[in-house]
């Protein structure tokens, strides 16, 4: 029992590995069959991700160091789940599964293999999330990085396969970054491995460090790449506009695969404990989000359609988090990933609505309509039986709301969890020392407070514009046929935002734990270069 | 010596992949990634630190004095590379392939500039 317990940090990877492996073998005629499975895999991920949530908040420190091979840390490559990998699992479940429902109403019919890929970039997010090796990150970069380019161009279209052409290009240039960085921080310091890596830092030989910040900030770079940071995120919008709205939606926590890794390494390499080199980089970070969420709020007023406005939102939500991760404050990073969860959720919900909601708009389906020829004609029939559409009484209205709840959560007002990720993170900014004390907050809190009051004013008046666009002057709009499982992912995730701020006493605790710990690695270190007592002892003979 | 020559080789291939990567044709940007990707693992290798004549592998005598042997991990970390980095260039030209059917032009915006 405690040995299949101790196994269960590896079944986020492996699960998606079979589950796309099976839909792969399955043949493209057996559709329905790849869609449960992938359905199952991912409800699975979410029972799975909140077995290790719930394990990791348990126990102080990271709950699972998973030696792959058994070897111990610095020789093998070690899974390790905390706090901090076990929440973004979860999201990334939350966000698959949510997906991939909105996706079988008929998403899911408009390329080959859309079920095989979706398994595979689920298994490359979850293994970035947990490895803890640098090279097996680059490794689990490329997997999600692969399939995410298949998705991308999922659909087809002379629109996406051009948008998608700048994105692979792009994130190739990226990864060759990555290697540079990662080659650059072995050479000095004879480590891949992240907490032995921390460990030995301090140590570094003053003639080195120069060559260890250069080979970290290349690495950086890769990442805040991915992120979407400005000036490196000129691809971004253009390539998530143009994705089908699953892929789309489920793109929104690849930007935050780039923030979690900054926010890990950073804080892990860098935090107070690594000597000469602590927090190097930190303005950079402050100050390329800012101005990351002012590029995104001057993009998303100056958006024309409501797919563009999300993908900006996309950047204002990453330039928000690597702002505040910049700041280097407990209490600020713990806001920070509040406002990740948010806003994750509240993007990708979005992302889905738009879809819906452009559907009575224009004959948007003409590209499906071309595609669904190209793709097996022959059960069109068949699905037309089994799938009848459910008229949802007052369609609009249920989208209008719907609207409103995305709109309230992306601009952080009241009463959604949008406003509460804001207001803890401000808070915790202009408090530096915590509630009571009486400390000035430094130049940096006031900017980041401005640009943050105003992003979020940017996000309302844009979204407000879009909003009185498509529902109150467009007198020749036709009501869309919408389907219940089209709108009950939307629903979920809208309704898990507001779960988030119902509970959020317990979710910020959980939060601040996480930032704590992150800020204060020497356990995160300890259990992971921790000599033999394999968890895995249900291997041994 | 050795030095020298792989550092202007590396030079080299960087640069004129840099180059061929902001070039507008699509054909140049894959080449200019494949020669920029040569780069990155002579790179990786050079980190290894150079080396003649020592092997990356152990001995079955058992292990020696490991200042005779190089250091196998970013001979390793190279293998890795260049498999992965293949896989996506050859994902790319597929890419290529479909934009130059698509849009009818093998510009990388999918159009040409006007004159």
């Amino acid at each position: 029992m405690s040995a299949l317990a101790d196994h269960l940090i590896i079944a986020p990877i492996i699960l998606p590995l079979v589950a796309g492996i099976v839909t792969l073998l399955l043949g493209e005629p057996r559709r329905n069959v790849k869609a449960g499975i992938n359905v199952a895999s991912s409800f699975a991920l979410v029972a799975i991700a909140v077995a290790l949530l719930v394990k990791a908040d348990a126990a102080d420190g990271p709950v699972g160091v998973y030696r792959l091979g058994d070897w111990a840390a610095p020789f093998g490559i070690v899974l390790v789940a905390d706090r901090l990998s076990a929440m973004m699992l979860l999201l990334t479940a939350i966000l698959g599964s949510a997906a991939v429902v909105f996706s079988l109403a008929r998403w899911h019919r408009a390329g080959a293999h859309f079920h095989s890929l979706f398994q595979f970039l689920l298994m490359g997010v979850n293994g970035a999330f947990l490895t803890g090796d640098l090279f097996n990150l680059f490794v689990f970069f490329e997997l999600l990085l692969v399939a995410s380019y298949g998705l991308a161009l999922h659909g087809s279209g002379a629109a996406r396969v051009r948008a998608g052409l700048h994105y692979i290009v792009v994130n190739l240039a990226a990864s060759l970054l990555f290697l540079i960085g990662v080659s650059l921080i072995y050479a000095v310091s004879g480590t891949l491995n992240m907490a032995d890596l921390a460990a030995r830092i301090p140590g570094i030989a003053a003639g080195d460090r120069p060559l260890l910040e250069a080979g970290a900030a290349i690495l950086g770079t890769a990442f805040l790449l991915k992120a979407g940071m400005w000036p490196l995120c000129f691809w971004l919008p253009t390539s998530y506009a143009a994705a089908t709205p699953p892929v789309a939606s489920v793109f929104a926590i690849l930007t935050k695969v780039g923030v979690y890794v900054l926010l890990r390494l950073w804080l892990l390499l860098f935090g107070d404990g690594a000597g000469a080199s602590a927090q190097f980089g930190g303005d950079w970070l402050l100050y390329g989000g800012l101005a990351t969420v002012a590029f995104g709020a001057i993009g998303s007023l100056a958006s024309q359609d409501m797919a563009r406005l999300a993908a900006f939102s996309v950047l204002v939500s990453s330039g928000t988090a690597l702002a505040a991760i910049g700041l280097g404050q407990t209490g600020v990073t713990g806001g920070a990933l509040f406002y990740l969860a948010s806003s994750t959720l509240g993007v990708g919900a979005f992302f889905l609505l738009v879809e819906l909601v452009e559907r009575g708009r224009e004959p948007g389906a003409d590209v499906l309509a071309v595609t669904r020829e190209a793709y097996g004609e022959g059960e069109e029939e068949v699905d037309e039986e089994d799938e009848v559409g459910l008229a949802i009484p007052a369609t609009m209205g249920a989208l209008g709301v719907a609207f409103i709840g995305c709109a309230v959560i992306i601009a952080g007002l009241p009463p959604l969890s949008g406003f509460v990720a804001k207001f803890a993170l401000l808070t915790a900014a202009l408090n530096p020392a915590g509630a009571g004390q009486n400390v000035a907050p430094g130049a940096a809190s006031w900017i980041l407070l401005v640009v943050l009051i105003v992003s979020g004013l940017a996000a309302l008046i844009a979204m407000t514009r879009a909003g009185i666009r498509v529902f109150w002057a467009a007198p020749d709009r036709s009501v869309p046929r919408i389907r219940v499982i089209e709108m009950a992912p939307v629903a979920a995730l809208l309704l898990l935002c507001a779960w988030q701020t119902v509970q959020a006493g317990p979710v910020m605790r959980f939060m601040q734990a996480t930032a704590e710990s992150l800020h204060a690695p020497q356990n995160y270190v300890r259990e992971v270069l921790k000599p033999g007592a394999a968890p895995s002892g249900g291997t041994e003979p | 010596m050795t030095e020298i020559v792989l550092a202007i080789g590396i030079g080299t291939f960087a640069a004129s992949g840099m180059w061929l990567l902001l070039r507008p044709r699509t054909f140049q940007v894959i080449i200019g990634l494949s020669l920029l990707s040569y780069a990155v693992n002579l790179f990786i290798v050079a980190m290894g630190r150079l080396h003649t004549d020592m092997p990356p592998v152990l001995e079955k005598a058992g292990p020696g004095d490991p200042a005779l042997y190089a250091d196998p991990l970013p001979q390793a970390l190279v293998l890795t590379a260049i498999v992965i980095s293949f896989a996506t260039t050859a994902l790319l030209l597929v890419v290529l392939l479909a934009a130059r059917g698509l849009t009818g032009t093998d510009h990388v915006d999918g159009r040409e500039t006007p004159p």
